[in-house]
């Protein structure tokens, strides 16, 4: 080929060497499109981006043209590797502390580590080809750093990514697991937040399940995932009677109320002594269905007392009277509600009551202004009647007058 | 009852302007009384509200800011720190839709007793202009609290402004100072509100009232009986209008009392539009009737037809004195009738609808 | 003519004439008092909310903080351990709960999901995505005043 065809065929390729690349030359051409394709996917890869290329992963030789002596094994030729061999094709640079430094001040290098704690890895290393491997959610060819939209593990995209063994019951059927956990994610309020609201923080599959040692977390430590970010509530639950009961009982932790992968809203309604309060489902009578009375009613209590005295600032408002100041301080007790559906988590009506207290007080001292501010609107209806009756004799005292000049008019003088 | 005012306090301002003049003039008027003498109180109605609209305007003037970032807390600091605040505003706010209200029935009243004929061409048309500027003055009142409603009644009224033919987007543009509905706006609204409408409706207004005492009270053809009795300006009339007056007052007072305006959301230029916007009641008849237009009349825009329409009515109605030539001889003009019979139920049969839907 | 008793009809006009002067002159009372109330300028004479009397300079200690009110929302008034005194907007820009102050991990803490704001107001770990917003600091005398923008 002639070096204004090579050049053109460099510049097209948009690879950052001035070197030739036997590689792409050969494969691009190839009718095969598992054997093309890498040669496009490449040219939008963190790897290829960063100046690297084809044999720095398989090995070989790019500046042979010749088949043999380009892709020889001999030479150290990998091809596609075996599933059970893609972690360490893969850990041979990103386990090396030294050779990521290079391209982060700060590398993670364990990722391969990790991935060997996994229940994907054990399988894999045991002959099965299906479980994931690095690949399998990163990528092969066209792999983007996390960060990037596009990227199949971007938080929005991990539930896809997961999805694609994980919902599938003939994939999976040899595993004996369930295939609903998609279905039933997408319905929580963590799926909620991350796909409606954006939020990135939200959890996804790899928040609890971890990325690389994907493993479901063991029942004891159910608490401990999820206090990863509900830090007080999973601090209460652990020191609290339900603990050492869930733990025997071995129904994880904080999974016996508020479910796994269908995480719902949580309501008042779920707390209490009622048929659809999750209490009654283990305490039918004694301490455990009183403290659950206890707590249910004084939530319920100051939630419906915080709502009636916003009610009461609203109207209030509309009226045009001034009560910033109340409103303020039905944040803070709206922060004291909040507070208490926390301390739930201890499940001792004594705590909870002691939480809930200052803000009824809070509650009915903004909920008595407000009815002053509107006493003081109505006051002005006395003001108004004291007005009309003025006016309503000064119209008499005219109609009298009129009458009376009007008589003398028609009256013979 | 009417004697001489002795006071030398009196005969010193007389010497120099001449005030004799005036209670000779208010002495002599006379109101004739008939059947249709109850019409006469409106025109003095409407005077007497606009003057509490001026009255209630210049105090809300010292409290009032006209930017996006202080309109709204300004109305509500009226509303909620200054005494009486509340009373001020929501009586501006009432006063103005009776305004409107009586304004149409003084109109109405006028054009059914056909009041328009020889000599008084004039009187209607200086009439017929502070009717429009009225209407300004809501339109531009309205957006002035700077509320949800209030910014998004402007947006929609002002659209609709760009469909008048040719002059249509400048129009636009003049009216909302910008291609939007912004800060701009507001401060064009507050000056024609305060500045340019209320000149305007002096200046015209005044020649309107010197007009109608040149002429004097216009009776009916069919008034009945002839020889007509009448009954003196001053008192008794003035006396009569004092009571339709105190109890417009007394009526204020109590709607403003009852009812108080409320203060609604401050404007967010980038919400989006909430559903039920509507403009005032006074606008609603050809709002109602945009909205049931059809996209298309045949090669004409449905909206385009409207607004022309409306444009034609209200240009008819400018000069209806110059139409009605048989009014002058007392014959009844049953098209004219007819037509204005058709625009009152129309507009009151548009207004009830539009509130339905 | 004088010394005659003004005759019932007179005397009648004149008690009307009492009374209509009397009941006008009330109308107009209760015109007027509320007018010139109005006319009298409120105790607080600005309307707008952009600046707040936070606390007093001598309030706080170094290393701790306080909430206080700026309108109807929640500001949080710092001092840092080095003395500056700092203020910010005290909700959360996660899901709008209200931050405090711990001293003992100098951060800004918000309790519900774990998130943590530097001294700077800065969103350092945990879900908030956004820092703090942050108001101007000035001292008038004895006291803070803290204003928007």
């Amino acid at each position: 080929m002639n070096v204004a065809a090579q050049l053109v065929l460099l510049i097209a390729v948009g690879q950052a060497p001035s070197r030739i690349d036997s590689c792409v030359q050969c494969h691009k051409d190839l009718r095969d499109n598992r054997l093309s394709a890498p040669v496009i996917q490449m040219q939008n890869d963190i790897h290829s981006g960063r100046g690297l290329s084809c044999v720095n992963c398989h090995a070989g030789d790019d500046k042979q043209s010749d088949k043999k002596r380009a892709m020889d094994p001999a030479a150290g030729f990998i091809g596609k590797p075996r599933p059970a061999d893609v972690a360490p094709f893969c850990g041979k640079c990103h386990s090396n502390a030294e050779f990521m430094r290079a391209y982060n001040p700060a590398p993670r290098v364990d990722q391969e580590a990790e991935y060997k704690t996994s229940v994907h890895s054990k399988r894999v290393a045991e002959g099965d080809s299906r479980p994931a491997t690095c690949i399998s959610c990163h990528g092969s060819h066209g792999v983007r750093a996390v960060k990037d939209a596009t990227s199949p593990v971007y938080p929005t995209r991990v539930v896809e990514t997961c999805g694609r063994c994980h919902v599938d019951p003939e994939y999976m059927k040899p595993y004996k697991i369930p295939t609903d956990q998609l279905a039933k994610y997408m319905s929580s309020v963590h799926a909620e937040a991350l796909f409606k609201k954006l939020d990135l923080s939200a959890p996804t599959c790899n928040d609890c399940h971890g990325n690389h040692g994907a493993v479901p977390p063991g029942a004891a430590s159910v608490a401990n995932v999820c206090g990863t970010c509900h830090v007080r509530q999973s601090g209460l639950f652990q020191n609290s009677p339900h603990k050492p009961v869930f733990e025997v009982l071995g129904t994880g932790d904080c999974l016996a109320c508020h479910n796994n992968h269908d995480t719902s809203h949580t309501t008042d309604a779920m707390l209490g002594t009622d048929q659809q309060a999750i209490c009654t489902s283990c305490h039918t009578d004694g301490a455990g269905f009183e403290a659950a009375g206890r707590m249910s009613r004084a939530i319920s209590l100051l939630s419906e007392r915080i709502g009636s005295a916003e009610a009461t600032l609203e109207r209030a408002t509309q009226v045009g009277m001034e009560v910033s100041r109340m409103t303020f301080d039905l944040n803070e007790a709206r922060n004291h509600l909040i507070d208490a559906r926390v301390v739930v988590h201890s499940f001792s009506p004594n705590e909870l009551e002691a939480v809930v207290k200052p803000g009824m007080d809070i509650t009915a001292r903004a909920h008595q202004q407000g009815l002053q501010a509107l006493e003081e609107a109505a006051f002005r209806r006395k003001g108004l009647a004291l007005a009309l009756v003025v006016i309503g004799l000064a119209i008499l005292a005219i109609y009298l007058k009129i009458r009376d000049i009007e008589k003398v008019s028609s009256e013979p003088n | 009852m009417s004697g001489t005012t002795p006071n030398s306090l009196w005969q010193w301002f007389d010497k120099r302007i001449g005030l004799e003049i005036v209670v000779n003039a208010a002495r002599e008027k006379e109101v004739p009384i008939h059947r249709h003498t109850v019409w006469y109180y409106f025109g003095g109605m409407t005077l007497f509200l606009f003057t509490v609209q001026a009255v209630t305007g210049m105090l809300l003037l010292l409290y009032y800011r006209p930017s996006t970032e202080n309109a709204f807390e300004s109305v509500q600091f009226i509303m909620a720190q200054v005494r009486f605040g509340w009373l001020i505003r929501s009586i501006h706010s009432w006063s103005a839709n009776l305004l409107v209200a009586v304004l149409f029935i003084h109109l109405f009243s006028v054009f059914f007793l056909r009041a328009y004929r020889r000599p008084r061409e004039l009187t209607w048309i200086t009439g017929m202009l502070p009717l429009f500027v009225t209407l300004a003055f809501g339109f531009s009142g309205y957006l002035l609290p700077w509320n949800t409603i209030a910014f998004f009644a402007t947006q929609v009224g002002t659209e609709v402004a760009g469909v008048v033919p040719f002059a249509g987007s400048f129009l636009v543009r003049f009216l909302r100072g910008g291609n939007e509905v912004t800060g701009a706006t507001l401060t064009r609204f507050f000056a024609f509100h305060v500045a340019m409408l209320p000149a305007l409706s002096v200046v015209i207004a005044g020649i309107h009232l010197l007009l109608v005492q040149r002429h004097g009270m216009s009776v009916p053809f069919s008034a009945k009986p002839r020889p007509l009795k009448t009954m003196q300006f001053v008192p008794n009339f003035l006396l009569r209008d004092l009571i339709g007056w105190l109890s417009a007052l007394a009526a204020l007072a109590t709607l403003s009392a009852l009812f108080p305006s409320e203060l609604g959301q401050k404007a967010d230029p980038f919400a989006p539009a909430p559903a039920g916007i509507r403009p005032e009641w006074y606008f609603m008849f050809m709002f109602q009737t945009l909205r049931v237009m059809p996209a298309k009349i045949g090669p004409l825009e449905g909206e385009i037809l409207a607004v022309t329409v409306f444009g034609m009515a209200a240009g008819l109605l400018f000069c209806v004195p110059f139409i009605d030539r048989q009014a002058n001889t007392g014959r009844k003009n049953r098209l004219l009738l007819l037509s204005g019979w058709l625009a009152v139920v129309y507009i009151l049969v548009m207004t009830v609808l539009g509130y339905r839907r | 003519m004088e010394s005659l008793p003004a005759p019932p009809i007179l005397r009648r006009r004149t008690v009307l004439n009492y009374f209509l002067g009397t009941t006008l002159g009330g109308t107009l009372c209760a015109i007027l008092y509320p007018v010139l109330q109005f006319l009298i300028p409120p105790a607080v004479s600005e309307a707008s909310e952009s600046s707040v009397v936070a606390g007093t300079s001598g309030e706080l200690k170094h290393g701790s903080a306080k909430i206080f009110r700026f309108g109807s929302q929640p500001g949080l008034l710092i001092k840092t351990p080095t003395g500056e005194t700092r203020a910010f907007s005290a909700t959360c820009t996660h899901l709008n709960c209200t931050v405090q102050y711990r001293p003992d991990i100098e951060h800004i803490w918000c309790a519900c999901h774990d998130g943590h704001y530097d001294i700077n107001g800065k969103n350092i770990a945990g879900p908030p995505p956004r820092p703090l917003e942050q108001y101007a600091v000035n001292f008038r005398g004895d006291d803070v005043i803290v204003s928007k923008g």
